[in-house]
């Protein structure tokens, strides 16, 4: 372990040197890193199927589980896989590229979670005429292309979420909602399951703010203090992803707010928000599966080279953690520090 | 009259940065000062009119608190638009530096006292890398520090691993800057270091003579090299300097969440730039001041802050964000052109 930082920071330095000497190339750094292992472990397998995996990101913990849950896959089926996403979720034209550059290996099949599924409407369709089945993941594609769709429906998570803040604060207050972003089908659906749960079931509940931090935690942060002060009998925040969760948290710490004063429920995990939850800064939170995103979209791709026929969604399921479960072997699984 | 003046105070400092020209310097920078202050003032009074929640102590130390990692930044980055430079990679290079002191202090187990100084010493090897970019291999800035800001950016992912590093052995180091340091209040430690940055970036720039030549390089950069300054061993020295601040910076952002986080940074340059331009620094180089940064840096926290106490929708918030730059930097062309 402290080896391989030790490897990482020598080759940083490497490649901090190597950079001072070609800087105009350093645009294409970050991709070419990428590509270059994905090519490698490509050639190493050529009686193997291959199946191209391109996710909505890739150095977020949630995406590494989900790399992780593909890896799990690829093993137990004995096919060969490659895993990227861009840097952010807003480099549609960095993912539509390494789309381009997934099919352009000719692969056996490819899992794709779009960040636009117009932008990648061409190379779906130059898939589907090559014959290669493409299975949607995550958000999904909004295409009929795609042979099945492995996804967390976060409509209904975010409903789950509601449903425990609600019996949290006992039924009546005021809750605000801490949300990634305003046009990610994960972030309009985390935010309309929870919004659509309080109007249709608790009529004492107040919505009294929805804001958007980026799931950047120092932001959300900055955000959630706002929020707090300009309501002071608050109940409570639900914080939409990972960094908008822990962002919340922050905020709480950083008032010095009595501890029940206000109760944070979060959505994903990742070790920060873990030790929230068993400290009691945090209430609970809903988890996705994504190592089950990973491993059934490699599964279901596999299927599909095979010939099989699967049905359109594929649920992986998501569940409420808090600190007396949070060490259950089932929520342990699928949780990720 | 006026244009005499102000073709004589050209002529004087297009020869040599004299004390005289310094002077004149800072009487125009104090106007500018004045303006930027004023408007300060009145958001501050319009969002307290419009919310009872906006001044109060609590609130106002949470701005500070938001105000101080770009704030920090902002004054080191002043030192660089002075010049005529600029450095895009401050942002992404603080995430570079917290995701080293997570290195120094997690993975190598050095003292915090160590690792929070190698963490900004290595902020000003990335200054000094830039300077070496933009003074001796003649790299324009722009470029320069982009590429500088995309090696950042990509050098906090493979050191970290594309994972937070965590403090979890030394949670001390949290306190760096979330400890509360006046009795009673919230008033956190990082806040503290932002206003003794403030201090040594205000007495840097206008008490020394690294500052003397970072106007004198951004009035005229040919006249101060024929005056016999050594204007490229300067530039490298102002970028290395600017580079502390954003060590600085890195360390309290990761400090603050306890955490190393080695995505994000981007777009904080662009906050910072701006608190700077609204301040009265000038992108064309040789005029600005490290009183019209901090008031800049508190201009776009407050209106941030405010913004969202009183509830506007966040797609309008960026809206307003940028009309106020956009009318800041207005109001500082039409002053000038009264002036000349």
């Amino acid at each position: 372990m402290k080896k391989n930082h030790l490897t990482g920071f020598a080759a940083g330095v490497a490649a901090m040197s190597f950079a001072l000497v070609g800087c105009s190339s350093s645009d294409e750094g970050s991709d070419d890193t990428m590509s270059a292992e994905a090519d490698s472990s490509a050639a190493t397998s050529e009686e193997m199927p291959y199946v191209a995996i391109v996710s909505k990101g890739f150095q977020h913990q949630f995406w590494q589980a989900v790399n992780a849950g593909a890896d799990q896959a690829a093993e137990e089926f004995g096919v060969e896989i490659t895993f990227e996403g861009p840097d952010t979720e807003a480099d549609v034209d960095q993912q539509i590229q390494m789309l381009q550059t997934a099919l352009d290996r000719d692969p056996d099949a490819i899992g794709f979670a779009a960040l636009d599924s117009q932008a990648a409407g061409p190379l779906l369709e130059q898939a589907q005429s090559s014959d290669i089945p493409v299975v949607a993941f995550d958000s999904g594609v909004d295409s009929d292309i795609p042979v099945t769709t492995a996804s967390t429906d976060n409509k209904a998570a975010a409903a789950e979420a509601a449903k425990q803040m609600v019996e949290a604060i006992g039924g009546e207050g005021e809750v605000a909602l801490i949300v990634h972003d305003q046009t990610s089908v994960t972030g309009v659906d985390r935010r309309d399951g929870f919004i659509e749960y309080i109007e249709q079931n608790a009529p004492d509940v107040e919505i009294v703010d929805t804001q958007y931090g980026g799931g950047d935690q120092a932001e959300s942060a900055d955000l959630a203090k706002a929020i707090i002060s300009a309501n002071p009998e608050l109940d409570g925040i639900y914080g939409s992803n990972e960094g908008s969760a822990i962002g919340v948290v922050q905020a709480v710490k950083e008032l010095a707010l009595p501890a029940d004063q206000l109760i944070v429920v979060g959505f994903d995990s990742g070790q920060a928000q873990m030790d929230a939850i068993r400290d009691g800064s945090m209430y609970g939170a809903i988890t996705q599966n994504p190592v089950g995103i990973g491993y059934e979209t490699v599964k279901a791709a596999v299927e599909a080279m095979n010939g099989e026929t699967l049905p359109s969604t594929i649920d992986t399921g998501f569940y409420w953690y808090n600190a007396d479960n949070i060490d259950d072997p089932e929520i342990a699984a699928v949780l990720y520090e | 009259m006026m244009t005499q003046t102000a073709t004589k105070n050209d002529q004087a400092s297009s020869t040599e940065p004299s004390r005289f020209d310094h002077l004149k310097q800072s009487a125009r920078g104090s106007i500018q000062q004045l303006l930027a202050f004023a408007s300060l003032i009145v958001i501050i009074a319009v969002f307290s009119f419009l919310s009872p929640h906006f001044l109060t102590a609590n609130n106002l130390i949470s701005i500070l608190t938001a105000a101080t990692v770009t704030g920090i930044l902002a004054l080191g980055t002043t030192f660089v638009i002075i010049t005529g430079g600029i450095d895009l990679s401050i942002g992404t290079g603080m995430i570079l530096c917290g995701v080293m002191t997570g290195v120094f202090l997690t993975y190598w187990g050095w003292p915090i006292w160590l690792g929070v100084l190698a963490a900004i010493a290595f902020g000003a090897l990335i200054g000094f890398i830039n300077g070496i970019n933009v003074s001796i291999l003649g790299i324009p800035p722009f470029i320069a520090t982009l590429g500088m800001m995309l090696i950042a950016s990509g050098l906090s992912l493979v050191i970290s691993g594309t994972r937070p590093i965590y403090f979890n052995d030394t949670p001390a180091f949290g306190d760096i800057m979330n400890l509360p340091i006046i009795p009673g209040t919230r008033f956190p430690l990082g806040v503290a270091f932002f206003i003794a940055a403030m201090v040594v970036a205000w007495f840097l720039l206008s008490k020394t003579v690294l500052g003397r030549y970072t106007f004198s390089i951004g009035s005229n950069e040919a006249a101060t090299q024929l005056s016999g300054v050594n204007v490229r061993k300067w530039k490298v020295i102002i970028y290395t300097v600017s580079g502390l601040f954003v060590g600085l910076a890195g360390v309290l952002a990761a400090s603050r969440l306890s955490s190393a986080q080695p995505t994000g940074g981007l777009g904080l340059e662009l906050e910072a730039i701006a608190a700077v331009v609204i301040g009265g620094t000038s992108l064309a180089g040789g005029k600005g001041s490290i009183i019209g940064t901090v008031v800049g840096a508190l201009i776009m926290a407050v209106l941030t802050n405010g913004l969202r106490i009183i509830s506007v929708p966040q797609e309008w918030q960026s809206v307003a964000v940028g009309i106020v730059i956009l009318a800041a930097v207005y109001v500082d062309m039409l002053r000038r052109r009264k002036a000349a």
